[in-house]
């Protein structure tokens, strides 16, 4: 590999990208490096490759570099070394260990472009994953396999949540082996920190493989972090059997990375400035989630984006949630009010939801307890809207029961602790409480067999009931 | 033709151009060492620039470039059905066999089996003048369809051989007098639409299952439909209830730049459900396309050509096929994306000024047609749009409404409220209703179209009412409005929303859906007598009938209950209206 010619020959240094001319035939997407004047290493990948101009985005970004440093391309694209011994590790975001620990001697090096499942080879996920909080594990299941985004925005408490969910993830009744990959893209220190601190605490770090690309880090080495985490957790899942949760944050700052070498690239724009093909780049990222037929590990996605000015149809969530298996959004409205977590289940989706609930996966009764609480709460929710404008005075008792209703499933279903672990069943029986307290005639997303069997009423659970 | 040879001299993405080939447009190239198929989507000059089907990291300048000098072609012939293909027609089961779980680049595959041997029963014979898109006999490729062997569309001539029996795709069953060999599979090139002789009227309706489509909306065999809305609003699941209720006898299902799982869902689904028309499982009369969103998008913008061909291909055999590409905004993506890359001159958003015109070529492949055989064939198309933020204003859901005639208008506001499925009923058109007016009179009851209108007209009148209600509250409402909203309320919940996920609510025939219309009016008349002998509006929607057939729908013998619930109806707004009457009687003694 160093015996690779070197050039001297860039004609240009535009934002992340060097023009390099006259070398022999280069070939797409191949490894560069590069060496400055100040005896200092960069890398890069080449985005375009002719006879005359070779373009290569460079990783690090481009500060100190000037038409004498030197460039060497390597004949090959990038590759992650894997190995078992990555769990533990803390690497950059561009994929060197950080924490003073040795270098990976590698099983094996995987492009870190990864390949695309054959949709014949993928089984459809169905495990449903316990996260211990009852937003999602009522009303959003997650499931094995699933690539399930937090839609969050600035000064939201999605750290908390996505650390909680690293820390309390399971699928029940089985002894299999759990693994985290988590990849921060542009955060904080701070927040890095956070993060790091947390997976001391709980002892997570032994199964987990973090790579940090940080705020101060190059920009446009957010484009190869996820990937670089996403081929640990295939090599995790697929070789080893491991069920991979991954962690990434924040999508916003890897898109803001592929708007920047857009726009040094001169390619025309699409909504907001963002790169045309942003969705194909980010299928390349959360398509990478699945469960493969006769393999025993699956690679989960949990990743938090930023909503830029709390927009839901900002290009970013939008095409994430156009891919995505649906979403959990974090209502800065909930957060004002003080609770956490602030998840608000009116525009949270989870399309899998429905292959991993009910009999023999959490409960038979869960589908309609999580209908019927969703319709309760939008109701009463309206019903705010009503009073603000026509007082309570003008409402029926009914809907008096059911505005006291939404305030009640703030209070007692959405909120609990940093640390409270909620199993299936508590987070049913408390929607079970919450619904005893309105008049039976208005759940009529409950079958009869259904009330006859899980009404607190007709367990004789009436003293469990709220009061 | 002769092979050319020459070599590449760029690479950028998914885009190579070569020079020292002389190709025409849209031939397909082998690119580099390892062969990576292309197309050639542009010539300047001496340069030949091509679109590649898979990745080309590693793929260098200098290496080698060589013209096949034919264009795109799909194989054509019995083994399509129950298929799962790539977007240039590659099985995935047979990628898999090749290169395991991941789709690694590089690997041709057939897209017909070349060792399957079929039985044929030969009908036309020796001596018969032929020409193309003729049947020369059968085979049974799956329990539900019959195959049509067809002349290719370019062959003519007197048979002069022609036996039934076992053969393989590319075994000899026949020749033509001009020495043309007849197989069981012919090639056709995807972007040249197939011939047929005749376009006909759409005026036989493609019937869905689904009540609001049907009953509001509906798409003609032979029609376009397009159902845009944002994400999460219910576009996959409506094409998914499409391709398992409709009428048609083959259903072609393109999973275009979208998820893998949801391909995975269709192919484990589908094996396991019947087809209400036929009793054979579902996937006896299914192929599926999937270039999802991480496989190339060289391959996800020929994926829908692919489609439609193998869609006409059956359509000339004589058969009403439904075709469903899930999403047609990745697909314009993808020629945004080639285009970029290729410096065009960007139109509107970034994509070509070409994109209407694609559109409507695609959507022009739809019709009802007497195929060269003389039978009749149909190729319905019901296009998913994806508009970015959900806005319509944008560039593919405006080029496509342009073209389609049934727009079934995705509403995230009613997919919020969990109204599924959440079509817009007041945005929503269908310009079929005028010519299928007749079959449906004819076919499924004489006041069809009257039900149908004032249904429709009930809902127009309650969006009216809704702005006033808004301003002063329902009470404030004379009574017979106040019985408006409560009959438009029915229809929302017990007609318009149906279950995609429920065993008995997923699929609803005609005559179900125009029992449900019938009885809710029904129940209207009754209400209006009551309201004039001075019921209250709350009595009158108290009586327990009422909850009975909204629970109908969800039972297995909907058809046998509902007569009962329209008799209790009855005796019970009688009831109510005795009662009335009675109370009246005593204020005024
Ligand atoms: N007809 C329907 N019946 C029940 N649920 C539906 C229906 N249509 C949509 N949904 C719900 O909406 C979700 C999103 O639908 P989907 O078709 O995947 O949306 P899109 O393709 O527009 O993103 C589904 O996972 C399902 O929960
Ligand atoms: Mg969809």
């Amino acid at each position: 590999m160093s015996s690779a010619k070197e050039y001297k020959t860039i004609t240009e240094v535009k934002g992340p990208l060097v023009f390099v001319e006259k070398t022999e035939p280069v070939g797409y997407g191949e490894l560069v490096t590069l060496r400055l004047p100040d005896g200092s290493a960069k890398r890069g990948q080449v985005l375009d490759t002719s006879d005359e101009t070779v373009v290569v985005q460079v990783f690090e970004g481009t500060t100190g570099i000037d038409r004498e440093t030197g460039v060497k391309f390597l004949g090959e694209t990038l590759k992650l070394p894997v190995s078992e011994d990555m769990l533990g590790r803390i690497f950059s975001g561009g994929g060197k260990p950080i924490d003073g620990g040795p270098e990976i001697v590698p099983d094996e090096y995987r492009d870190i472009l990864g390949a695309a499942i054959n949709p014949y080879s993928r089984q459809s996920p169905h495990d449903p994953i316990q996260t211990g909080i009852s937003t999602i594990d009522a009303n959003n299941t997650l499931v094995r396999g699933q690539k399930l985004p937090i839609f969050s925005a600035s000064g939201l408490p999605h750290n908390d949540i996505a650390l909680q969910i690293a820390r309390q993830a399971k699928v029940r009744g089985e002894g299999e082996e759990f693994a985290v990959v988590f990849a921060a893209m542009g955060i904080t220190n701070e927040e890095a920190r956070y993060f790091m601190k947390d997976f001391e605490r709980t002892g997570a770090l032994k199964n987990a493989v973090i790579f940090l690309n940080l705020a101060d880090d190059p920009a446009v080495e957010r484009i190869i972090t996820p990937r670089l985490a996403l081929t640990a957790a295939e090599y995790l899942a697929y070789d080893l059997g491991k069920h991979v949760l991954v962690v990434f944050t924040d999508v916003t700052n890897y898109c803001e990375a592929l708007r920047q070498i857009g726009a040094a690239r001169e390619e025309v724009p699409g909504r907001r400035g963002f790169p045309g093909y942003m969705y194909t780049d980010l299928a390349s990222l959360y398509e990478r989630a699945g469960v493969i037929k006769g393999k025993p590990g699956s690679v989960t996605q949990f990743p938090i984006l930023t909503m830029p000015g709390d927009d839901i149809t900002h290009p970013i969530p939008d095409l994430s949630g156009y891919i995505t298996e649906g979403q959990i959004v974090i209502s800065r409205e909930l957060h004002r009010k003080g609770i956490y977590p602030p998840i608000n289940v009116l525009p949270s989706l989870s399309r899998l939801m429905n292959a991993g609930i009910g009999k023999g996966k959490t409960r038979e009764d869960h589908k309609q307890v999580s209908d019927q609480l969703y319709a309760m709460y939008a109701e009463g929710r309206d019903l705010r809207g009503l009073v603000a404008i026509v007082g309570k005075g003008a409402l029926s008792e009914r809907d008096i029961k059911i505005l006291e209703f939404a305030d009640l499933f703030e209070e007692r279903f959405v909120r609990q602790g940093r640390d409270e672990d909620r199993g299936f069943e508590d987070s049913l029986e408390i929607g079970w409480e919450l619904l005893a307290t309105l008049p039976e005639n208005v759940l009529s997303r409950i079958d009869r067999k259904t009330m006859a069997k899980w009404h607190p009423k007709n367990r004789g659970k009436e003293e469990a009931m709220v009061q | 033709m002769e092979r050319q040879l020459g070599q590449i001299y760029r690479v950028s993405g998914p885009v190579v151009t070569a020079v020292g080939i002389k190709p025409r447009m849209y031939d397909i190239v082998k690119v580099g060492h390892e062969g990576l198929m292309g197309e050639v989507i542009q010539i300047e000059r001496e340069k030949s620039i091509i679109q590649v089907y898979e990745d080309t990291s590693g793929i260098k300048p200098g290496e080698p470039v060589e013209n096949t000098g034919l264009p795109l072609v799909v194989e054509l012939g019995p083994g399509l059905l129950k298929s799962i293909y790539d977007g240039i027609q590659r099985p995935l089961p047979v990628l898999q066999d090749k290169m395991g779980d991941f789709i690694e680049r590089g690997v041709t595959a057939n897209g017909l089996d070349r060792e399957k041997k079929w039985e044929f029963t030969a009908t036309a014979k020796v001596g018969d003048a032929v020409s193309g898109g003729m049947v020369l006999g059968t085979v049974q490729e799956s329990a539900s369809v019959e195959h049509k062997i067809l002349v290719p569309p370019n062959a003519k001539g007197t048979l002069k051989a022609l036996s039934s029996g076992t053969y393989t795709v590319e075994e000899t069953i026949g020749t033509l007098d001009d020495g043309t060999e007849l197989q069981l599979m012919h090639k056709w090139p995807v972007r040249v639409p197939r011939p047929s002789k005749e376009k006909l009227l759409p005026d036989i309706p493609l019937v869905t299952g689904q009540r609001i489509l049907d009953g509001l909306f509906p798409l003609a065999k032979g029609g376009t439909a397009a159902i845009p809305g944002p994400f999460g609003s219910g576009k996959t699941v409506t094409q998914q209830a499409l391709a398992k209720w409709s009428d048609a006898q083959v259903v072609v299902y393109i999973g275009c730049g979208e998820r893998g799982n949801e391909m995975t869902e269709v192919l484990t689904e589908f094996p396991e459900l019947e087809d209400p028309q036929s009793g054979n499982p579902l996937m006896d009369r299914t192929v599926l396309i999937a270039n999802t969103s991480n496989m190339p998008v060289a391959a996800r913008e020929a994926s829908v050509y692919t489609g439609v061909t193998l869609a006409e291909y059956y359509r000339d055999q004589g058969y009403d096929v439904a075709l469903m590409a899930d999403s047609t905004s990745r697909w314009a993506e993808a020629m945004r994306e080639i285009s970029s890359r290729l410096e065009e001159m960007p139109g509107e958003e970034g994509y070509p000024a070409y994109l209407a015109a694609r559109l409507s070529e695609f959507y022009e492949r739809a019709g009802r047609v007497i195929t060269k055989s003389g039978s009749e064939g149909s190729v319905s198309v019901i296009g998913a749009v994806s508009p970015p933020g959900g806005d319509f204003s944008e560039p593919v859901t405006q080029n496509t409404l342009r073209i389609v005639k049934v727009f079934w208008a995705l509403d995230a506001k009613l997919a919020q409220r969990r109204h599924f499925p959440a079509i817009n009923w007041l945005n929503s058109y269908s310009l079929y209703n005028a010519s299928l007016a007749p079959w449906f009179r004819e076919n499924v009851a004489e006041d069809w179209n009257e039900v149908r209108n004032e249904c429709m007209e009930i809902l127009q009148k309650e969006s009216e009412l809704q702005e006033i209600v808004q301003l002063v509250g329902s009470d404030a409402l004379p009574r017979e409005e106040q019985l408006v909203l409560e009959v438009a309320r029915m229809l929302r919940e017990i007609f318009l929303q149906q279950n995609a996920f429920h065993d008995v609510d997923t699929y609803a025939p005609l005559s179900k859906q125009y029992q449900i219309m019938k009885t809710i009016l029904g129940f209207s008349e009754k209400a209006k007598e009551a309201m004039s002998a001075g019921a209250p509006v709350a009595k009158i929607i108290a009586i327990p009938a009422r909850d009975e057939l909204a629970k109908a729908r969800f039972e297995e013998d909907f058809d046998t209950l509902i007569g009962d619930i329209q008799k209790q109806m009855d005796t019970q707004l009688e009831g109510v209206i005795k009662e009335s009457r009675t109370q009246l009687g005593e204020v005024t003694a």
